[in-house]
């Protein structure tokens, strides 16, 4: 280490990955350039800038609602300034990776609601689908547009502490996170607009017209209204769900303002009732249709389901589609992938155990005290426990839950997730990180270059979730 | 255009004009409070009278003084058209149909209301007088309307934006007029005196109308200055003018160029606009003007309804396709 890397003399490495960093406090090559830049800038320097974008993003109305506060209490998802840098020749393992899995997703799907073929030959245990709360019987014998089920996935990866990329959660659902993505790049080229003469970063500003050109793709009529269906301001998404729909230049809109007449999509405009071809929808499967699904939801459209099962409407995502991100489906994704594709699987996943088999339990039990385990179905960091953060009491509290209910849990080694260095009041410390990159499957399966990297700004904390105090980083994908 | 979209657009530029126009008002009582301490007492009541919110005030405070009503008009919750409750509404708005307004215009309101929560904060401790928060908060809803006219394409929504506008903008020149004639000025015997002459020149500039009735008309003659304020055809904050633009829009939105109506929304606005152009001032006095003043406002909030029963509630489309 030379004598000019001023910002980082006493940078407290840990036992983590850090993405900057060797185990030596060399600097790695993906982050040569950068590092020469920030050389040049002194921390007061640097802290202003962080100031200036926590501003901007306030202006920006870039806040998110939080959840249970009467008052509507808004928060900004905070934007460290420092980016978290990939090297092309790693990003291409990602992206080849992602691909791969999602087309085995997408066709263990189909099996799932057709003809079952992987359950019968006994590769993924029939008990765990039927037992799964997010399999919709209702969809069985569906044909979606074009056979896509999972059009937009937001898969969560973590570099482990030999370096390793491994696949954390599939998140096939309603994925979010991708606005703060497009606007953290936004902000950051306005931030360090010389960084990006010198380092040749890969855009990812083309993912609305992306997403709008799937959304055309799997439209029954042409030329189609397109529209992305949001709960509502209140929200934690709702900045998105705006974003989104004026990005591609389509409306916004509520159940309220949509309605079924003779298995058709109409929304209520001042000029009375217009036919809708495409939904992207940003509410969950059980709230899209109080007919067939939940019947108390106020946010869906009665008959909705009908108008999709005869074609009349596309739904991106499909419904149904939580069967495959189900954590207790997830331990068997590589077999998925072998057995629809022949391939092997390029992207590692975690070692799991899985409580709904009985010699795992057992070891669960055991050893909770140095697992992270989850509920297979809560996401947003909820339901889940970090057994060497946690007191003895919260062991016990998750030995009862999972003796209650074992298909409910899964249990994973805690990885100690890579860092990245931050920026603190007295300088840079590592923060660990995750990635959450972002797949569109239209005419074919496109990977963005970069996603969204959540870094837990806790000192020492794993968790990245925005309700749990993490913030974001602006991710490069840098041309080899 | 959706119909909660054109609804929400409308409400988003009505309570802006509502933000403005609370600034607005509060501005010409302080300096006319300044002009006539040496006279008479300062009057604050009237200013919470023609807002029709006496009651509302009277259940939050204790009596009628300077601080009290200043916090009503600008802060306080339990006001439904407090600047910051009407700030408030006009984000909200925004916020649900943002991707119909460009990003200058939507982080205009978004500075504003960082803005104005600020102050609200700031409020209990610093001095009583709110100049140079209402003259901000008058410049950023022009600067507002500057940017809506500039950026924004213009569609049936930004139509609904200036219907919001302008019936709001009538309705508050109604109320302005009548402060000074019902209530400022119950007795005969100070016509002409320099009380008088103050408060007339308060009640131009509140709305902005000093000038440009100077120009046209020299001295100032109450008839006159009632004139411009009611039916001046080319004074922007006049109730015929706004009418009349509110009117135009209607019409560009449902694409009348007829001398007739389309829906009831058209019927209701056209009936009280050509009431307003023949009318003449002489008459109005004749016929009281703060009746007349009463029966304009109750016409607007009857326009408002119209629009909302043709284009807003959900009822009406159940009859297509």
């Amino acid at each position: 280490m030379t004598e000019k890397d001023r910002h980082f003399t006493n940078y407290p490495l840990e036992t983590a990955f850090d993405e900057m960093f060797d185990s030596s406090l060399n600097v790695r090559e993906t982050y040569e350039r950068y590092r020469l830049f920030l050389n040049d800038l002194s921390l007061d320097n640097l802290q202003e800038l962080q100031t200036a974008t926590d501003q901007a993003q306030r202006l920006m109305g870039m806040t998110f609602q939080v959840h249970g506060d009467e008052r509507g209490l808004e928060k900004v998802l905070q934007l460290d300034i420092i980016p978290r840098i990939i090297a092309d020749r790693e990003w291409k393992i990602i992206e080849g990776g992602l691909r791969q899995r999602i087309k085995a997703l997408n066709l263990f799907i189909q099996d799932i609601y057709h003809g079952q073929k992987i359950l019968k030959d006994d590769v993924v245990p029939e008990h765990l689908i039927l037992t799964c709360p997010d399999y919709l019987s209702q969809c069985k014998g569906l044909e979606p547009p074009r056979g896509i089920w999972i059009h937009i996935t937001g898969t969560d990866i973590v570099r482990d502490a030999e370096g390793t990329f491994r696949i954390l959660e599939d998140n096939l659902r309603c994925p979010s996170g991708v606005s703060y993505m497009l606007e953290n790049r936004k902000i950051i080229k306005a931030t360090f607009p010389n960084a990006f003469d010198q380092i040749h970063v890969q855009p990812v500003n083309v993912y609305p017209q992306i997403l709008h050109r799937m959304l055309e793709y799997i439209a029954p009529a042409s030329p189609a209204t397109i529209v992305v269906l949001t709960p509502g301001i209140y929200n934690s998404a709702f900045y998105e769900h705006s974003y989104l729909a004026q990005e591609m230049g389509v409306e916004l809109v509520e159940g309220r303002d949509l309605v079924v007449k003779n298995d058709f999509v109409y929304m209520r405009t001042t000029a009375g009732l217009q036919k809708v071809d495409v939904i992207y929808r940003r509410i969950d499967d059980k709230f899209l249709d109080p007919v067939h699904f939940n019947s108390e939801s106020m946010l869906g459209v009665p008959g909705l389901f009908d108008a999709y099962r005869k074609g009349h409407v596309a739904l991106a995502n499909a419904p149904g589609t939580g069967v495959a991100d189900d954590k207790a489906i997830y331990p068997f994704v590589p077999d998925i992938i072998k057995y629809y594709l022949s391939e092997e699987p390029i992207l590692s996943n975690i070692k799991t155990y899985n409580c709904a088999h009985k010699n795992d339990l057992e070891y669960v039990l055991e050893n909770i005290s140095d697992l992270v385990v989850k509920e297979t179905n809560a996401a947003g960091g909820y339901g889940m426990l970090i057994g060497p953060k946690s007191s003895k009491h919260d062991h016990d509290r998750f030995r009862g839950n999972v003796k209650a209910n074992p298909r409910n849990y899964i249990a994973q080694p805690m990885i100690d997730l890579s860092t990245v260095p931050s920026l603190v009041s007295t300088g840079f410390e590592p923060r660990h990180v995750d990635l959450r990159p972002f797949i569109i499957y239209g005419q074919q399966i496109e990977v963005i270059p970069g996603g969204l990297t959540r870094v837990a700004l806790r000192k020492g904390s794993l968790v990245v979730n925005s309700s749990q105090g993490g913030g974001t980083k602006d991710t490069w994908v840098t041309y080899d | 255009m959706l119909s909660r979209v054109a609804n929400s657009i409308f409400w988003l530029y009505r309570n802006v004009e509502r933000v403005e126009n609370s600034a607005r008002f509060l501005d010409v009582n302080f300096n006319l409070a300044l002009d006539l301490t040496r006279v008479t007492a300062e009057q604050w009541s009237p200013l919470i009278q023609v807002l029709g919110a006496e009651k509302n005030f009277e259940s939050l405070y204790q009596k009628y003084d300077r601080n009290s009503v200043i916090e009503f008009i600008c802060f306080n919750e339990g006001n439904p058209n407090s600047i910051w409750n009407c700030i408030n509404k006009a984000r909200e708005n925004a916020r649900s149909v943002r991707g119909h307004l460009t990003k200058e215009l939507w982080e205009q309101i978004n500075k504003l209301w960082y803005y104005i929560q600020q102050e609200r904060e700031q409020s209990h401790s610093t001095d009583p007088d709110p100049r140079i928060f209402v003259d901000k908060v008058k410049r950023e809803c022009q600067l507002f309307y500057g940017i809506s006219d500039c950026t924004i394409s213009q569609n049936e929504g930004w139509h609904f934006g200036k219907i919001g506008v302008h019936l709001e903008r009538a309705d508050n020149t109604s109320r302005m007029l009548d402060v000074k004639y019902h209530i400022l000025l119950p007795s005969l015997k100070s016509v002409g005196t320099t009380i008088d002459r103050i408060q007339w020149v308060a009640l131009l500039k509140s709305v902005s109308a000093y000038n440009m009735y100077s120009r046209k008309h020299g001295r100032l003659v109450p008839l006159h200055i009632a004139e411009f304020l009611i039916l001046d055809q080319e004074f922007p904050r006049s109730i015929l003018h706004c009418l009349q633009k509110a009117e135009q829009s209607l019409k560009s939105i449902s694409g009348n160029y007829g001398q007739t109506f389309q829906n009831q929304a058209e019927k209701q606005i056209g009936l009280i606009r050509s009431d307003l152009s023949f009318a003449e001032i002489d008459e109005i006095f004749q016929h009281g003007l703060h009746e007349f003043l009463d029966q304009i406002q109750i016409k607007v909030n009857s326009i408002s309804d119209a629009i909302y029963q043709t284009y807003f509630s959900i009822k009406h489309q159940d009859l297509a396709p």
